[in-house]
């Protein structure tokens, strides 16, 4: 299971990294291992509000569709686009190319509440 | 079945060649406008005996319960007697027209206004509408009704459903088609809803909870009492989704327990035929809160005559005319010739099959909830390292069986999900059983042999990602 130290976690395996004044959100590796080859993502509209722990999305493999929920509470700013045409990337690269959504936080104490890389690392390594 | 690869239409294609031989026409010719004629429409030109046996042999590869076992978790895939087609095929009902009033159509209304009660009776209920054609659309009828009911009470603020993880998939779908939101409830170690979690998810923004029981897991919800009365304390209603009802008919009433409206897919539990896309019936019934807000019309009995009526607070109608009518006789003749005993006998058969196979098959494929299944058990395939459940699903194929349903619930990883229905004998169930042991084996001593099948369908294994992902939808010559 690879890991990005600098990012931080929710136990639905979303990962949250801060780029500048917005943060950047795809899933972790141990989550597309278990998804499988990925072959669909459905984004949120851009500018579009959400709380922490709403559904931004849904990502879908061959063996099933999952729900993306927000790591914090913000505005979004961008979609990964690239992946419309190909989303073997979130399989490939899932902390770099296969991002997901960034956002403009709303509340940035949220953060703080996020799991560590190491937390996270155990939690995922217990299921 | 036959094995043998068939061709395309279009490859048996040959100029000019026709199946139909017109008459002569008694008008004169006109051409058509240029404008309206088309050149890219490759049509397969085949004459009739090719076409005949074109398709006769391409429903030679139909795998159907009438020809294998067929262990599909949570989709109920039982025999389908018979008699249901003798007695829908009796010209009465098959001639009656929805509009021949009510005056015409006593026979068909009385068998609605009966099935209505036999079914609310079996579930617990007050009244039922026969409306909806499938169990999604049993749901969207249970949930509207729900927001309906919140709405006439004027509280606006409920727009959150909550939904257990190991509930049926469709769930939270259904909650998105009526706008609301839906908040995922997790498992306790049993395999049962999380009380805490539960208790710390209510609120005056919850509309209801949508619970299956038993859950996807095959397990009976022991707590569903204490849940539903949880969700009502807190001002909200309760869901039930009965498509797993199998477990349990003649048993346990979910009105009983406190499920305010409930579907019943009567193409599952009451053996009317599915698998090849319907029609169907997710019919919903209601216990008192709920009964008068039920779809409509109903039927109804005023001074010994039948009738059609809408309920007073219905949320209207959802289906042209009466539901799908010839499943409504199929299914009332299932109901009659079981009897109530019949039906308590069939949930425990079908209960009694499934902890035979689980105790099988649960000591070569660990389960990670492991107390007594009821009409269903979920195993895990991970018998051997770089081998997964999908290579053991294609493989079973091999054998002469219907993978299970695989991958789901998705709370249980590499999940194959087992449910062999009451109507298979001792022999099928050994025979499934026997294929799965020696899978395991073979998925240690020889993976590739997993990893490469099916091997005696006349395609192999699919590219299922490149399927998804670059989909080819019509001929490419």
């Amino acid at each position: 299971m690879k890991i990005d130290a600098n990012a931080r976690y929710r136990t639905s395996h979303e990962w949250a990294r801060k780029e500048g004044s917005v943060i950047v959100t795809g899933i972790s590796d141990h989550a597309q291992e278990s998804l499988g080859d990925i072959v669909f993502v459905e984004f949120p509209e851009v500018g579009k509000t959400l709380k922490q722990g709403q559904t931004f999305g849904v990502i879908e493999s061959v063996k099933a569709a999952s729900d993306l929920y927000m790591p914090m509470s913000g505005t979004i700013t961008a979609v990964n686009e690239a992946l419309g045409g190909d989303p073997s990337a979130v399989n490939k690269d899932c902390y770099g190319a296969g991002w997901l959504i960034k956002f403009e936080p709303t509340s940035p104490a949220e953060w703080d509440g996020l799991l560590s890389a190491s937390d996270y690392e155990k939690e995922a390594a217990a299921h | 079945m036959n094995l043998r690869p068939e061709p395309l239409a279009y490859e048996l294609s040959a100029p000019g060649r026709c199946g139909a031989a017109l008459p002569e026409p008694d008008v004169p010719e006109t051409a058509l406008p240029k404008a309206l004629l088309r050149d890219d429409l490759p049509l397969p030109e085949i004459d009739e005996l090719t076409a005949v046996r074109h398709f006769t042999r391409l429903s030679q590869k139909n795998y159907s319960i009438d020809t294998e076992f067929y262990p599909l978790g949570s989709c109920t895939m039982k025999y389908n007697p018979k008699v249901n087609e003798a007695a829908a095929s009796l010209p009465g009902w098959r001639t009656t027209h929805p509009l021949a009033g009510a005056e015409f159509s006593q026979g068909a209304l009385e068998l609605m206004y009966r099935l209505q009660a036999m079914l609310a009776d079996i579930g617990g209920f007050k009244a039922a509408s026969l409306q909806p054609a499938a169990g999604a659309h049993g749901e969207l009828a249970g949930v509207l009704m729900i927001r309906k009911w919140h709405r006439d009470r004027g509280d606006l603020k409920r727009v959150k459903m909550l939904i257990p993880d190991s509930a049926h998939g469709t769930n939270p779908a259904t909650c998105s088609m009526v706008g609301f939101e839906t908040l995922t409830i997790p498992s306790a170690a049993d395999g049962g809803v999380d009380l805490a979690a539960l208790e710390s998810a209510l609120d005056d923004t919850v509309a209801g909870i949508m619970i299956t029981n038993p859950s996807t897991l095959g397990l009976f919800e022991r707590n569903i009492e204490r849940i539903a009365k949880l969700v009502h304390d807190a001002g909200g209603l309760v869901y039930g989704d009965g498509a797993n009802l199998n477990a349990i008919t003649g048993i346990f009433r979910p009105g009983d327990a406190g499920i305010d409206v409930m579907h019943f897919n009567l193409h599952k539990t009451f053996s009317t035929p599915h698998g090849g896309g319907g029609p169907g019936s997710g019919m919903v019934a209601a216990g008192e809160r709920l009964a008068d807000y039920l779809p409509g019309p109903v039927a109804v009995r005023k001074d010994g005559r039948f009738d059609m009526a809408m309920p007073t607070a219905s949320i209207g109608r959802l289906k042209a005319f009466h539901g799908n009518f010839g499943v409504l006789v199929r299914a009332y003749t299932y109901i009659r010739m079981l009897g109530a005993p019949g039906l308590r006998r069939l949930a425990e058969t079908a209960v009694l099959n499934a902890n035979y196979l689980k105790a099988k098959v649960e000591k070569v494929y660990p389960l990670k909830y492991g107390r007594g299944c009821m009409h269903e058990f979920v195993a895990m395939g991970t018998v051997a390292e770089g081998v997964h459940t999908l290579d053991i699903a294609k493989r079973l194929i091999d054998y002469g069986f219907h993978p299970p349903t695989i991958y789901f619930p998705l709370i249980v990883p590499e999940a194959l999900m087992i449910e062999p229905t009451e109507t298979e004998t001792r022999e099928t169930l050994d025979a499934f059983a026997d294929a799965l042991v020696k899978i395991a084996e073979e998925a240690r001593s020889d993976p590739e042999l997993l990893h490469s099948a099916p091997h005696v369908t006349p395609v192999g294994r699919l590219d299922e990602v490149a399927a998804a992902r670059c989909p080819i939808l019509c001929y490419r010559g």
